[in-house]
């Protein structure tokens, strides 16, 4: 399925029809360079201090600033705040997948009257923008109690990745053959223990899917965090280092440092899973 | 979409003759079970606070005090006459005409030039998605400091060049903010796009390019006749979420601009932020934000209906 949507090689009779000539690499090359520009631009003045970049501004570092990276990672806010992300993003996931993957079942596999609306009401999520609902789900946060909790940003955020969940799941769930579903009925296994046994297992690539659009939702998210999040202890990594590039502006230096520690999760993660998390996140382009 | 046309949805389901009414009674008591804790959390914090906010948009209210002072549409009709939301909404469809007329463009011109067998295509393609994994936040903060008037690199490497009297507050004047914020959007998402292209182009049938081009057909004329057309489902959706994605702009501009200087950069959603949190002005911003789904809904429904609806029948449904 959407393992289509990922580009894969395919090696047959493409290297005589395209190749590429020297006017498209160069293309490629520039516009390679300039969408790295910032990163390196990043990475460079992390390693300068305030003062060199200040005066020039396009210098290399003289000699490496290591002290920029050791001030972010000795002091607790960096810490504190990757803990943050990790607890929002978990608590996200599990109750996005749990509750995801149990609806998308009951929605693919079971007969009942009232199936195709209830699923309809699901897909009219994907008709807003999540920001509409900002302001009304704040104040119902504070009501709840449950300002400055990781409940607090993790259930919104469950909520809001519930549609795409489950158009993505459905397919699937319904793909299951029928006999699988009449053998395991065969040997005593209810709808709940197929599910289980059967449909899950079977279905580990799109769960993997829909986590990965999830956790990148929830990792990079901002306005939610931004508003039900105010006490600084218990800011994500988005709203610290947003903070914190406000609070320190005149240096530089460290804010670039944090910055490069606060996507390096993300780097890394994309240079070890590319191709799941290039798939995971062009799924959501099923939403149409 | 198009390409996942395997799993068929809507599962044919005979009905068994042997499943009793009571079979019946108990595949509804699972289905609730199974439904139960998407729909409260869907139901709680989606759909409710999307309600409340329709409610709210008939008061005068700073969020604090009881729900008393109704104005009726008042806050709507302030909507019409408000400069500042003129501009937010103005500054979001030049937002949905960039992405449209250079984003969506130039991402397929670079996935043509991705498409194929080539030293470094793996890297470059990775390359490009890049700035769409990161996060709004970090990428807003990289640019704000590369634009920076004093020590910025932008400023530092036209100083380098000779070309001073080029140098700008990037950031910091009205008549320019907004083509930096649109340079930024385009740099974070375009990658997106160049790889769904870049998927659709794969699938586009060799066999078909290599007959046009023994027939004489040059690179443009097959790529205009059988390239384009084979792409049309995935321009579709791609200029869909390219418009959703455009209206509901926040965390880039806030972080680099927050909206300013004086409004000059601001979106429906910080409009709404900025009136809600900052100005207490709940009524008002939660008729804002109204206005927003009452858009995104109108657009998604019409579009879904005029222009997606051929590609789901072609596609049996799936995308749906």
């Amino acid at each position: 399925m959407s393992s289509a949507l990922v580009p894969r090689r395919s090696r047959r009779a493409r290297l005589s029809t395209h190749r590429r000539g020297p006017a498209g690499y160069a293309v490629l090359v520039v516009a390679g360079v300039v969408t790295l520009i910032p990163f390196l631009s990043a990475l460079v003045n992390s390693l300068r201090t305030s003062g060199e970049i200040g005066s020039s501004p396009l210098g290399l570092p003289a000699t490496p600033v290591w002290s920029n990276y050791g001030d972010v990672l000795t002091g607790d806010t960096f810490w504190r705040t990757l803990f943050n992300s990790l607890t929002v993003a978990s608590l996200t996931l599990l109750f996005v997948l749990v509750s995801g993957a149990m609806a998308a079942f009951a929605v693919s596999r079971l007969r009942f009257r009232g199936r195709e609306s209830v699923y309809a009401f699901f897909t009219l999520g994907l008709l807003f923008p999540a920001a509409v609902a900002i302001l009304p789900l704040y104040l119902m946060i504070r009501q709840l109690g449950l300002m400055n909790t990781p409940l607090g940003v993790a259930l919104p955020q469950a909520a809001f990745a519930l549609p795409v969940t489950i158009v993505v799941l459905r397919p699937f769930f319904a793909a299951i053959p029928r006999e699988l579903e009449e053998a395991a009925s065969m040997d005593g296994a209810g709808h709940l223990r197929f599910f289980v046994l059967v449909v899950l297992p079977m279905s580990v690539p799109p769960l993997i899917t829909v986590s990965i659009l999830a956790l990148v939702q929830s990792w990079n998210g901002y306005l939610l965090p931004l508003l039900i999040l105010p006490g600084q202890e218990d800011w994500t990594l988005p709203l610290g280092l947003s903070q914190f590039a406000g609070s320190y502006l005149f240096d530089t230096a460290k804010v670039l440092a944090y910055a490069v520690l606060a996507m390096l999760p993300t780097i890394v993660a994309y240079a070890v899973a590319e191709r799941w998390i290039v798939q995971g996140l062009t799924a959501g382009a099923v939403k149409g | 979409m198009r390409l996942m046309t395997q799993p068929t949805d809507a599962p044919a389901m005979p009905v068994r003759a042997d499943r009793s009414r009571r079979g019946g009674f108990r595949a509804l008591r699972l289905a609730l079970f199974l439904l139960a804790p998407a729909l409260a959390l869907y139901a709680l914090f989606v759909i409710a606070p999307l309600a409340q906010a329709v409610f709210y948009s008939v008061f005068r209210w700073n969020g604090l005090e009881p729900l008393t002072d109704v104005v009726g549409i008042a806050n709507y009709q302030r909507l019409v006459t408000d400069s500042s939301f003129h501009r937010a909404l103005l500054n979001n469809v030049s937002v949905i005409g960039v992405s449209l007329l250079v984003q969506l463009p130039f991402a397929l011109w670079i996935a043509t030039l991705l498409n194929g067998n080539f030293r470094g295509r793996g890297l470059f393609r990775v390359v490009f998605f890049i700035p769409y994994v990161i996060s709004e936040v970090v990428a807003a903060i990289l640019w704000k400091l590369l634009l920076a008037p004093q020590t910025g690199q932008v400023n530092g490497f036209l100083d380098a060049i000779g070309m001073e009297g080029l140098t700008k507050s990037w950031l910091g004047e009205p008549s320019l903010v907004m083509w930096s914020v649109l340079v930024v959007v385009t740099w974070k998402f375009f990658g997106f796009y160049t790889v769904l292209f870049l998927a659709a182009l794969q699938a586009v049938p060799e066999e078909q390019l290599e007959a046009a081009r023994l027939d004489g057909a040059n690179r443009g004329k097959a790529f205009w006749y059988i390239t384009l057309p084979s792409l049309g489902p995935t321009v579709r959706i791609a200029a869909f979420l390219a418009i959703v994605g455009s209206l509901q702009l926040f965390d880039l501009v806030w972080v680099m601009t927050a909206g300013g200087p004086v409004g000059a950069s601001s979106t429906m959603v910080t409009y709404m932020v900025s009136s809600g949190i900052k100005s207490q002005e709940f009524g008002y911003a939660s008729a804002v934000a109204v206005t927003l789904a009452v858009i995104s809904f109108l657009f998604a429904s019409v579009y879904q209906r005029a222009v997606l609806a051929r590609d789901n029948v072609e596609s049996s449904g799936v995308a749906r």
